[in-house]
């Protein structure tokens, strides 16, 4: 039930979040919590120092520029779900949130906190990664902009570096029809697979989590459909093998083929849905 | 006249303080000086402890002890024991801490305790154990196999005891002369109870009058109290109090002695302080003795009119590592002797053997050996039906016992009471639309949807229990059970009863009861249970007992309360006791109505007692002790309505009906909870819940991130209804309602979700019901259909 | 030891100043130094809900934060929603419809149900359950739960029409 000890630092701005960060660098930052605290708890996680940015200022704000959805790494879920321009710009979002966890995690968790953290199970990679969102990361040598495709690098890992911060997510507004579909662990409720799709000006953008270590584009998927007209047909025919099952995740709730199979039918009905089917 | 509360749907009395968060459960109490323990438990299955090194844990700042089983066991602590004994049982020993071999993950090896419950925990990682690893085994066939592992070395062939009821001869012959048989390989998937409300245990040792008290999340306070003292520890029992206070939910698992108990009573005395360990909900899945786990191959037979003539059942029910209080028991009595179930089948026969595993214990989880009988039937049921392309519902009318049957012999010791089965499966029927419903199948499946509407009719024996009858088939004790009813002067009365409400809502129901007794306000009755020091002996709470066995206990004490107060009545209003009445709160000269007296003159004059005739005792209380003479049998029928999508497997309840009999009702909120808990929990296993071991004996779904219980969108609203049956030989002819919901509720879902499947000629799967099982079947199914078309 | 931390939070509108240990949990905090038992401790792995309480007018599940992250914020528990007498439409709803059997999920379950009428006040059958989603209860099949919910929210209807 209790954690190991650690020490408690607390920023309340980005500056002395990064010069903490600097001044304890085998420290973790500490979001949400949703993630890291369970860990902590199971010891399967022991970091000796936490650096608190839940409060950060500068991480916290969600605005419009121009046809940029800015999300601040530390905007909550429900922040995000309940966002009238999020709604507006990235209705993908607040669909998505909705199914994570239940409105406690929601009400703490962050979006910044899902992303640095790249469960492989998590929802909020693949949304992003459909997206086609950006991510910002701040660091000691000063800020870089990365692509949702290159941030996410494997189980549990990012292209976040030592010392780095990720401050902002960039979403683009309006990016076209949008739906997640999610096929829920009965226990946990993550995303045993779950698919984002945005259809655009430039095609279907199409991502899966949960199927392998970590979010990725269904391109086999995007292929298949470019430069057809979205019917069911079209779709049905679309959603087939997009994954080989040798590659995938496997535990108690879905064997490799199982999962493979649900990619298939969860990224139907994804599509089916941001199509209006 | 007041109005009568039995029947009413009265709000409980206990709520106020749960639903403001100050009830007293037992992790939270703290007392002055109070230490924390925390267990070493050992990671592997099976492993030979070769050395124990507490030296960094004891060195850690705020450590108080680290306690071992070789300590324990020198100190004169014994096995923990168990209470139901078959011929030929091998009773291995059971100490609170081992210390040759951990004989399952989570068995404890060592105890820390600490100044407070961090430390505690930390030092337990500081324990150094080393443990030579050992084969496990962890699937009772497999545990039979030659050369499996031995879970205990004195038992090589790992067989905790074999069991049988019928007559196997003639079974036998009725499937040699049957017109169709059916025969099912059956899994009953293990459980885990998961009460909401970890195990926790707080003791404190009285050094100058060398007593003991003990907090414990218990459903039966007086168990733990005769088995720590007469076996455990030898101790005077009077020396021991133990104390259940507000305990939240048990379901079975919180009936048993279990080992921390003794360790914290032990510390307690120790280190001369008090010590309180609670479970961590990981603790809890490998250490609260599961449910179910069974591997049964079970057959029907009919003759041409579709009657069934015999079942015939082999099951193999897997024990666990230890015996626990009544593990024997269930899949014996509780099971064998239900394979009736509410048919007319005239031969029975049941086998059963039940190794040793290196699992945690298993042992009673709500329903206990009556849900796993009832399964098996109803699978059977709705198998033989198909075979003989009859409806589900009209081969079970066709067997059902008949209203005039009663009371009615089976072939496998019980005597039903009293039924009407088929009242109860028609009230059903009509509730559900059967008709309308089947037909709405027929054209959801030419859409290529698939409904699946199941059936389950039921009965259960509870109650426990008959103390003869049990005596007779194995069990160590009787389970009679006893009530103390207490008049104060001011003629408030306090209830002192022998079974434990953890949820039951005994508080209100039973004050309800006592109110109609003695025709006094409710609010004048106060229920005290869970303290052995305050009541005299009783078996606490399980078996749907508290109502039949418990409450009928406390009506006898208060109705010896209104003869004793008639007499006092006569002696104040100077006339006969055969002449006074009972009436409108008052007790009256029959005829006279202003010679009366009230509850409160009575329960006053009984304490002043100044001018007391000589034939007359003092004081106003009574003790009953009440022995049933037979279970009781409530029973009825549960309709469930799944759909399957087949494109992901995935079962979703579309609609759950319930009709049950369980007697005249006390109060319909309370009993109507207590089927839709029931019902959620038998959904439960039917399609989520399920303890899976690999074969090293590692638990794979051991917390709530891979083990899935029930949650809100899990579940509908239930339709529920009840038919009454009177059981003929209680004061009220009250049945138990407390399993009846897991009974029924895990078959009639199983045959929703196999009649949905039925297009892809599935007959039969294992439960739980998941996704990728329900897909992968139909997957098969379909390639099967196309290699054939 | 690692070094103790100074915080300051209103519990129930009581200003509490503590020292507190970082990895001390806000559950543990609230239970073992204010002698708050209601919230309750029910699973390890944050999937239970039974210590739901409210932080700056939010549900959160508090064995998922420690006690640090709460200062400066107004928290409060079952203890501090409804007292005998004066029990918000929630506790009333719960006790009405027998929403609670063994009452060890009832603290979190009215606390993440109050949380959820706050945020939507008539919500739907499917809405409550799944807002309910994080709170596990063993003993209930939620049926009441759901009736629950609903007759608190026709309550708190009745309430806000009578006030307007
Ligand atoms: C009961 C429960 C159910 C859940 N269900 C789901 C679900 O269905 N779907 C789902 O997607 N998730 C689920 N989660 C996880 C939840 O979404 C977490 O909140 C999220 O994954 C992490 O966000 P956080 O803000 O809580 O991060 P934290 O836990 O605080 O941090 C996570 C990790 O990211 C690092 N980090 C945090 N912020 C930054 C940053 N700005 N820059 C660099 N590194 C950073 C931290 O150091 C840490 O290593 C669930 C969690 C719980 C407890
Ligand atoms: S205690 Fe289970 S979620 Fe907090
Ligand atoms: S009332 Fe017991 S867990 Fe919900």
């Amino acid at each position: 039930m209790y954690t190991a000890e650690f020490a408690y630092k607390k920023a309340s701005s980005l500056a002395e979040a990064l010069q903490l960060l600097q001044q304890h660098p085998e420290a973790k930052l500490l979001a949400g919590g949703h993630s890291l605290i369970p860990a902590m708890k199971l010891r399967l996680a022991a970091p000796p120092t936490l650096i608190d940015i839940a409060k950060v200022p500068e991480l916290r704000e969600v605005r419009l520029e121009g046809n940029t959805l800015v999300i601040g790494a530390m905007a909550t879920y429900y922040e995000v779900e309940t966002h009238p321009q999020v709604r507006q710009a990235a209705p993908i979002l607040p669909m998505a949130i909705e199914l994570i966890g239940d409105p406690m995690v929601r009400a703490k968790g962050t979006i910044g906190g899902s992303l640095a953290h790249a469960d492989p199970a998590a929802d909020l990679p693949a949304v992003m990664l459909a997206l086609g969102a950006r991510m910002k990361v701040v660091g000691p040598s000063g800020e870089r902009v990365v692509e949702a495709e290159r941030f996410f690098k494997g189980m549990f890992e990012t292209d976040l570096g030592e010392g780095e911060i990720l401050s902002e997510i960039h979403v683009p507004a309006n990016a076209g029809k949008q739906a997640y579909a999610k096929f829920p662990h009965p226990a946990s409720r993550y995303a045993v697979v779950g698919v984002a799709v945005v259809i655009g000006p430039e095609g279907v953008r199409a991502a899966v989590t949960g199927a392998g270590s970590h979010a990725m584009r269904l391109t086999k998927l995007e292929q298949a459909l470019a430069g057809q007209p979205l019917t069911r047909e079209a779709i049905e025919a679309a959603c087939q093998g997009l994954l080989p099952p040798n590659d995938l995740n496997h535990d108690l709730v879905a064997s490799r083929v199982y999962r493979a199979h649900l990619v298939d039918v969860i990224a139907k009905r994804a599509l089916l849905q941001a199509a209006g089917l | 006249m007041a109005e009568k509360l039995f029947g009413k749907a009265m709000k409980r009395v206990e709520d106020p303080r749960f639903i403001t968060g100050t009830g007293t459960y037992t992790d939270d109490m703290t007392l002055p000086g109070m230490a924390e323990a925390a267990m070493v438990r050992s990671p592997y299955a099976h492993a030979r402890i070769k050395k124990i090194d507490a030296s960094k844990a004891l060195a850690h700042p705020g450590v108080l002890a680290v306690i071992t089983g070789q300590e324990m066991k020198e100190a004169g602590i014994n096995s923990i024991p168990t209470g139901w004994l078959h011929p030929g049982i091998k009773t291995p020993p059971h100490y609170p801490i081992t210390f040759d071999k951990a004989r399952h993950v989570g068995d404890i090896v060592a105890a820390v305790v600490a100044e407070n419950r961090q430390i505690a925990e930390d030092a337990a990682q500081m324990v150094e154990v080393e443990y030579e690893p050992l084969p496990a085994v962890s699937l009772g066939s497999e545990a039979l196999k030659p050369g499996a592992p031995a879970v205990h070395d004195d038992i090589p062939d790992n067989i905790c005891f074999t069991w049988s009821i019928g007559d196997k001869e003639a079974v036998d012959k009725a499937f040699a002369s049957a017109h169709k048989t059916v025969k099912l390989k059956l899994r009953n998937n293990r459980l885990v109870p998961n009460a909401m409300e970890p195990r926790a245990s707080l003791a404190q040792y009285h050094k100058a009058s060398d007593e003991y008290t003990l907090w414990t999340t218990s459903q039966n306070p007086h168990i733990h109290r005769l088995l720590i003292a007469a076996f455990i520890m030898g101790i005077p029992e009077h020396k021991l109090r133990v104390i259940a206070p507000d305990v939240g939910g048990g379901f079975g698992s919180k009936i048993y002695q279990y080992p921390e108990e003794i360790i914290v009573l032990y510390a307690a005395k120790k280190l001369g302080r008090p010590v309180k360990w609670t479970a961590r909900r990981s603790e809890s899945f490998v250490t609260d003795s599961h449910g179910r786990d069974h591997e049964t191959v079970a057959e029907m037979a009919v003759d041409q009119n579709g009657k069934i003539t015999a079942v015939r059942v082999e099951t193999i029910a897997n024990m666990g590592a230890y015996l626990t209080t009544f593990a024997p028991a269930v899949p014996t009595y509780l099971y064998g002797c239900l394979l009736a179930g509410p048919y007319t089948t005239p031969h029975i026969y049941c086998h059963v053997t039940a190794p040793f595993t290196h699992t945690t214990p298993v042992d009673a989880y709500r329903g206990a050996g009556r849900p796993e009988a009832t399964y098996l039937l109803e699978r059977l049921a709705d198998v033989m039906a198909h075979e003989l392309d009859m409806d589900p519902v009209e081969f079970r009318r066709k067997n059902l016992i008949p209203p005039e049957a009663f009371p009615y012999q089976t072939p496998v010791a019980l005597q039903y009471d009293s039924g009407n089965y088929e009242a109860a499966l028609d009230k059903a029927l009509e509730m559900v639309g059967y008709q309308k419903l089947r037909q709405e199948q027929a054209e959801w499946r030419k859409q290529g949807r698939y409904m699946g509407i199941g059936v389950a009719t039921y009965i259960e024996a509870c109650g426990l229990a008959p103390s003869a009858l049990v005596g007779s088939l194995g069990a160590q004790a009787g389970q009679w059970e006893s009530a103390l009813v207490r008049v104060m002067p001011t003629g408030k009365v306090e209830v002192f009863t022998g079974t434990h409400s953890h949820g039951q809502g005994h508080e209100t129901a039973f004050a309800q009861v006592v109110a109609d007794e003695l025709q006094i306000p409710v609010e004048d009755v106060s229920i005290v249970h869970g303290d052995t020091g305050r009541m005299p002996y009783g078996w606490g709470s399980y078996g749907s007992r508290s109502a039949p066995t418990g409450l009928s206990a406390i009506v006898l004490a208060t109705r010896k309360i209104v003869d004793k107060a008639k007499r006092i009545a006569a002696h104040l209003l100077e006339a006969a006791p055969e002449d006074i009445v009972h009436e409108d709160g008052k007790f009256m000269v029959k005829g006279v109505p202003d010679k009366a007296k009230t509850f409160f003159e009575i329960a006053l004059q009984a304490h002043l007692a100044h001018n007391y005739p000589a034939d007359l005792e003092p004081g106003l209380e009574a003790t009953h002790f009440y022995d049933p003479k037979n279970f009781v049998y409530p029973f009825g029928t549960h309709i469930a309505v799944v759909e399957v999508d087949p494109e992901t497997g995935r079962v979703k309840l579309l609609r759950y009906l319930s009709v049950d009999d369980c007697g005249p009702v006390i109060n319909p909120l309370i009993a109507e909870g207590q089927v839709h808990g029931g019902i959620a929990q038998g959904l439960g296993q039917a399609l989520l819940e399920e303890a899976v071991y690999d074969a090293e004996g590692q638990i794979l779904s051991g917390n709530f991130l891979e083990y899935a219980i029930p949650r809100a969108d899990d579940l509908v609203q239930i339709e529920h209804d009840h038919t009454v049956t009177p059981c003929p030989h209680n004061p009220l002819g009250i049945k138990g309602i407390g399993e009846a919901g897991t009974i029924a509720s895990t078959a009639a879902v199983a045959n929703a979700v196999m009649d949905a499947l039925r297009p892809f000629g599935i007959v039969h799967l294992d439960m739980p019901y998941t996704p990728q099982k329900v897909w992968q079947a139909i997957h098969s199914a379909r390639k099967l259909g196309q290699a054939a078309d | 030891m690692a070094e103790k931390v100074r915080i300051k939070l209103t519990v129930n509108g009581v200003v509490h100043g503590s020292e507190v240990e970082p990895r001390l949990l806000l559950v543990h905090y609230l239970r073992e130094h204010l002698g708050l038992t209601g919230t309750h401790v029910g699973c390890d792995t944050s999937q239970c809900g039974a210590c739901t309480v409210h932080v700056d007018g939010q549900a959160v599940k508090s064995c998922t934060m420690f006690a640090v992250q709460a200062d400066g914020a107004s928290v409060t528990t079952i203890e501090g929603l409804g007292s005998p007498g004066h029990l918000h439409p929630v506790q009333e709803g719960f006790w009405e419809m027998h929403g609670l059997q063994c009452g060890f999920c009832t603290p979190g379950m009215i606390m993440a149900a109050a949380d959820l009428l706050n945020k939507n006040p008539n919500p739907s059958e499917a809405e409550i359950r799944h807002a309910l989603e994080g709170n596990l209860c063993r003993c209930t099949g939620y049926h009441n739960i759901i009736r629950a919910v609903q007759y608190a929210a026709g309550k708190m209807a009745q309430r806000s029409a009578a006030d307007d």
